[in-house]
């Protein structure tokens, strides 16, 4: 690998010393002999394995449980319901302030998604535990579902979750993120070419090949040990407390060892559960999602459908850009809040636009609830604006990557949510990406730099 | 349920365990015998993480019943190295970062074991065939398939 130094030199302290050198991984030689030790790989006697019972249906009012003949089935020792956890209904991101709380950890008197848990059953073995599973008697009455993120919005739609009371988040702004920035109808006016395009993406499965899962080990100092894959520690930790109504000093989270995570395993999904059974019955608890079950039940990337709206000018010149986002949250909120609001920052793309007007919605429908995926919010967005700047450069007759360096953002520009630009280094990027790829453009674009006006 | 006693080496060791009929190789290894190096990715036989050599011969112990098992010689990658020295397949994959979160790499380094030891210098196909079984998802596969390529040369140069 060539690391170049002459860009930004007058930034830097210099002494790179490790950039561009093989180092070794730390945890490379418990992998290569075998003895990493992921959660899975603790095991403890008179262990439990926890199954879940989960909804068949998109959406529908839970009229009965009926669990007598469970209980009797050999091997069962505990089975848990709504009422059995202290606070059954909460939402990660409370923890910084974004609420409402709107999701159960057992599903009370409704399920709004299909694969929603609604019992939990611990027994002597997994196979036990998935027999006694199938003898729960779940007496549903079904209710009409959404699915498609635009007929969520209508007037009149099936409401998903009470909780919000509408199909979308509120944000405090109103239904949607918004940024405004100049006059995008005026830039439109203005505008040589007006191109409007609609993206659409469907939700993405990360698929680590470790599963979702922990193991609860209670400990005889009234404290709880939880290995866990999450790849949100802390998070699980205080959301763990929370539905657990239990100081977290009384919880000892391990982990840090994640067969693959990519995002998939920052939801809080099976340690408060877990711990709740290792609690009510005094045993080590171990769940682990079924290959089935990550595929099915874990949050994957959420869909998207982005709209865009650009007028340009025969220079290249980007004047107006307006973006409509939608993000479809599933029945619950998670991490999709945030990632629409991600969105709302991001839709400019790297490129100064003068004129620029964003709504993101977060909707909810009856879909797997969907939450964080690498750079989710940005990720769809960026295939929907790149595409996007391709078909401008083809509309005006102008090489795309001479189209972007005409477009790109410098430092001082003022982005369209009101940050100034600091550090940008796409030209420099794309100069390197020009002579990587044998794509030259003209001497201009190749003498331009991120930090200085010009050219 | 009744339980059937099975015995066979596992690296080299005897073992002998009284499991219950249908258990999986991959169970009995995991939480009986206490070797948890073969994985559970997927527990139908599609992800090639709990990779393991009975007789030779590249399993998938998670298809594989223990009563099955009885006299024959397993090896897994907990066993591979020798007097704290690693097999030179374990150090190519160290070297050439052919690890990341380590979760399929005990099927992998089994896979490609099985591979050198029938066919000591793999063309690049054959490795990628010898792979095909084992699914990487932190996307690192031409690193894996240069630890192989590497290992081999390793191999061959010290049998000259």
């Amino acid at each position: 690998m060539e690391l170049r130094k002459s860009y930004f030199a007058d930034q830097r302290k210099d002494g790179l010393h490790e950039i561009g050198q093989g180092r070794p991984r730390l945890d490379s030689p418990g992998h290569v002999t075998g003895k990493t030790a992921y959660f899975a790989d603790r095991n403890f006697p008179n262990m439990l394995h926890l199954k879940m019972v989960r909804s068949p249906h998109h959406h529908a009012r839970i009229r009965s449980i009926d669990t007598s003949e469970a209980e009797k089935h050999p091997g069962v020792v505990k089975i848990l319901t709504a009422k059995d956890v202290p606070h059954n209904v909460y939402t990660i991101l409370i923890l910084i302030q974004i609420g409402p709380e709107d999701e159960t950890v057992l599903a009370d008197g409704k399920v709004r998604w299909k694969g929603e848990a609604v019992v939990a059953v611990l027994a002597e073995t997994e196979r036990a535990a998935q027999e006694a599973a199938a003898k729960i008697k779940v007496d549903y009455e079904v209710l009409p579902a959404v699915f498609d993120m635009e007929e969520a919005l209508k007037p009149g739609a099936p409401l998903v979750n009470e909780y919000h009371g509408q199909n979308y988040y509120l944000y405090d702004s109103g239904e949607c993120r918004k940024v405004r920035f100049g006059d995008v109808e005026a830039g439109f006016a203005e505008a040589d070419h007006i191109l409007e395009q609609s993206y659409q993406s469907s939700p993405i499965e990360h698929a680590p090949t470790e599963t979702t899962g922990c193991v609860v080990v209670p400990e005889g100092n009234d404290r709880f040990t939880c290995y866990t894959n999450t790849q949100a520690m802390f998070f699980t930790l205080d959301n763990a407390s929370i539905i657990l109504q239990m100081p977290g000093s009384k919880l000892h989270f391990v982990g840090g060892t994640v067969g693959g995570g990519f995002g998939g395993k920052v939801d809080v999904i099976v340690e408060p559960i877990a711990i709740l059974g290792a609690k009510l019955t005094g045993r080590p608890v171990c769940f682990i999602y079924s290959r089935e079950e990550e595929m099915q039940i874990s949050s994957p990337r959420a869909a998207e459908k982005v709209v865009i709206k650009d007028g340009v000018m025969k220079d290249g010149r980007i004047v107006a850009r307006k973006v409509t986002g939608y993000t479809d949250a599933g029945a619950y909120s998670r991490h999709s809040p945030y990632g629409a609001q991600k969105g709302a920052a991001h839709y400019p793309g790297p490129y100064t636009i003068p004129n620029v007007w964003i709504d993101t919605y977060c909707v909810y429908t009856n879909r797997t609830p969907s939450s964080a995926m690498r750079g989710f919010g940005v990720t769809i967005g960026d295939f929907a604006l790149e595409v996007q700047m391709d078909k401008l450069a083809r509309l005006i007759g102008m090489d795309p990557l001479e189209f972007r360096f005409i477009n790109a953002y410098r430092d001082g520009d003022m982005k369209a949510h009101r940050q100034p630009t600091e550090g940008a280094a796409l030209i420099e990027c794309m100069q390197e990406a020009s002579r990587a790829a044998d794509w030259p453009v003209a001497e201009k674009f190749m003498a331009m730099s991120s930090y200085t006006k010009g050219a | 349920m009744a339980k059937v006693p099975v015995q066979f080496t596992l690296n080299g060791s005897e073992k002998a365990e009284f499991v219950e009929g249908g258990t999986t190789l991959l169970h009995a290894l995991r939480d009986k015998i206490g070797d948890t190096s073969p994985k559970g990715g997927c527990h139908q036989g599609t992800c090639g993480a709990c990779s393991v050599i009975i007789d030779g011969e590249l399993k998938l112990s998670c298809l594989t019943l223990a009563e099955t098992c009885g006299g024959t010689d397993i090896r897994t990658t907990s066993g591979l190295a020798e007097a704290g020295v690693l097999h030179p397949l374990q150090r190519a994959f160290l070297d050439a970062f052919a690890t990341q979160c380590g979760f399929c790499t005990p099927g992998m380094i089994m896979a490609a074991k099985v591979l050198l030891d029938h066919t000591p210098n793999p063309s690049r196909d054959e490795v990628v065939e010898a792979l095909s079984g084992n699914i990487c998802r932190c996307t690192g596969y031409e690193p894996i398939i240069q630890a192989v390529l590497t290992a081999a040369r390793a191999n061959s140069q010290n049998a000259a």
